[in-house]
């Protein structure tokens, strides 16, 4: 197993309008389309709302065959929702009555609305991070969230926690890896056996890795005072957020889709 | 010349659960000269790592003091100035890049200190450049070398623009070409930026390229000079468990046989010609 091979995040590297655009435009903008999600009732709002989806799917060059990859683990979600849609939404018009299951049309509506709109939802935050590169995402909820500071809610932690955290990924990989190997050398068995024999297995792997995982931490805390880390009073950061008139006009574009799904619905459309 | 940092008698011991409290240092009295290239050898546990915390107080010391450009380290108040004075770069250069990307990396020290992002920029490319790694300032760590990552954490430290740069056994970990590209790149800051250096190594051909020698055992400095002249003494020093230069060591043999061959041939060159001369009388 080469562990080394696993891509860190989804993101992909490009230069679409998605890409260029500031991050926290798109955090924003993909709020602004969950809201509008949940706004939609109709088949018009709905159909309004994925043409949305996939004019961005194709400004952002992703290929739809990661789309569809990224949907597959959430297959067994999607059929939870749509079968205790299907049974348990109250209605009049009664397709199918067997035994005590019944099946509405109201029902079968509920469940077709609520499959299309977890689709939707989890495709549009795909798109966020396939077209957005994991220390710029940090960097973009580090500055949305900065009111928060006055809470005295940590954010620069947080923050500063998360981009430490991917940066140490493919390195602690990298470490299982050696560490596999080094267990393997000595008789160790991570393939076969039940799950327990090899849950147990994985004991002789954790260890070492946990231990190695706290010293770097030590080490790290230690380089970092030595480069005079203290907190993110009075930090200041190499590259600047900006908005620029891409980020205004998607902002406008994002709010009006919100404004144009509510007025649909009070059309009850 | 100016001492950049002076110890006076400074004392360490750390305290173990069982009520123990070894010695560490053991009143080590040290002034490194600004602009120097001082290196400190030893044998593992000889105390040099943890002396090297103390020049820019992360250990604070157990007894006597510690002074950078005349400022005690105790003095918390001027904790990120002793800091910024005096850089660190430790052995493993994976524990020591807190950044997804090189230049950011880089720029985490002046980021901390509130330097304005134009200036960043600037001292981000200077730094990258002094050890030679600005084509790669957009690539991931993780993907490079041993050698290249120590270089970036190198640069990280110059981009504070230190007076004085300490090195924890820095190639420690690297491949012998990952080595030389890290001596090259110390050397050349020392001669051309005039930065100061002390590296702290077991290596003993690191420890003869310096200006100056100070070798510590047991928590004390029990030599202290020109590498030329200390390495002269080799019984002394293979009795605290170090060797000598390869170059050394084959005079002391021929010394040893009879001949007389000169200690002090330190280098490749002087020692080649010195067997010359014991060849061509």
């Amino acid at each position: 197993m080469a562990l080394k091979d696993i891509t860190l995040g989804q993101y992909f590297p490009g230069s679409s309008p998605l890409h260029r655009m500031d991050p926290r435009t798109k955090i924003m903008g993909i709020c602004l389309y969950i809201v509008a999600l949940f706004l939609a009732k109709s088949m018009v709002s709905y159909g309004f709302l994925f043409a949305v989806l996939a004019l961005l799917v194709r400004i952002s060059k992703v290929p739809l065959k990661s789309i569809v990859r990224g949907l597959k683990p959430v297959v067994f979600i999607l059929v939870f929702t749509a079968v205790l849609n299907i049974f348990y939404t109250p209605g009049t018009h009664i397709l199918v009555k067997f035994w005590v299951l019944t099946i509405t049309l109201e029902g079968v509506r509920t469940a077709f609305f609520m499959v299309i709109r977890i689709m939707m939802l989890i495709t549009g935050t795909f798109l966020l991070t396939y077209t957005t590169s994991p220390i710029l995402l940090t960097d973009g909820i580090e500055s949305l969230l900065s009111p928060l500071k006055k809470l005295r809610v940590p954010i620069h932690e947080l923050a500063m926690m998360m981009s430490i955290a991917l940066r140490f990924i493919p390195t602690l990989i990298e470490e299982t890896d050696k560490i596999m190997s080094a267990q393997r050398a000595r008789g160790a068995n991570f393939e076969t056996g039940n799950l327990i024999q090899r849950a147990k297995a994985l004991i002789p792997l954790l260890v070492p890795l946990f231990i190695s995982a706290f010293r770097r931490a030590d080490e790290l805390a230690v380089a970092m005072e030595c480069r005079c880390y203290h907190g993110g009073e009075g930090r200041t950061r190499l590259r600047q957020l900006k908005y620029h008139k891409l980020d205004w006009l998607t902002l406008t574009l994002a709010l009006s889709m919100c404004v144009i799904v509510f007025v649909l619905g009070k059309f009850g459309l | 010349m100016i001492d950049i940092i002076k110890t006076q008698d400074l004392h360490f011991s750390y305290s173990t659960p069982d009520g123990a409290s070894p010695v560490v240092l053991d009143g080590v009295d040290l002034n490194i000269e600004k602009g120097s290239f001082v290196a400190v050898l030893g044998h593992n546990g000889s105390g040099k790592s943890t002396l090297a915390k103390h020049l820019n107080a992360i250990l604070l010391p157990s007894g006597g003091k510690v002074y950078v450009n005349g400022v005690d380290t105790a003095d918390e108040a001027k904790l990120l100035d002793i800091r910024r004075t005096v850089g660190m770069v430790f052995q493993n250069p994976d524990n020591q890049i807190v950044a997804n990307v090189v230049e950011e990396d880089v720029a985490f020290a002046p980021e901390n200190l509130g330097v304005p992002p134009e200036e960043i920029r600037r001292r981000v490319d200077d730094a990258l450049k002094a050890v030679g790694m600005y084509e790669f300032r957009e690539h991931a760590p993780h993907l490079l070398s041993g050698g290249q990552k120590q270089r970036i954490a190198i640069a990280g430290v110059i981009a504070m623009q230190p007076e004085c740069i300490v090195l924890d056994e820095p190639t420690a970990m690297l491949d012998p070409i990952g080595r030389s590209d890290v001596m090259r790149t110390i050397k050349q800051l020392n001669r051309e930026k005039g930065v100061t250096v002390v590296i702290i190594t077991h290596h003993m051909d690191e420890a003869a390229q310096a200006d100056r020698l100070v070798v510590m055992a047991k928590g004390k400095v029990v030599a202290d000079g020109n590498p030329k002249e200390v390495f002269q003494d080799v019984e002394g020093l293979k009795a605290i468990g170090l060797t000598v230069p390869d170059t050394t060591e084959l005079m002391y043999q021929l010394n040893q046989c009879g001949l007389d061959a000169p200690l002090d041939a330190l280098s490749d060159e002087e020692c080649a010609q010195a067997l010359m001369k014991l060849l061509n009388p």
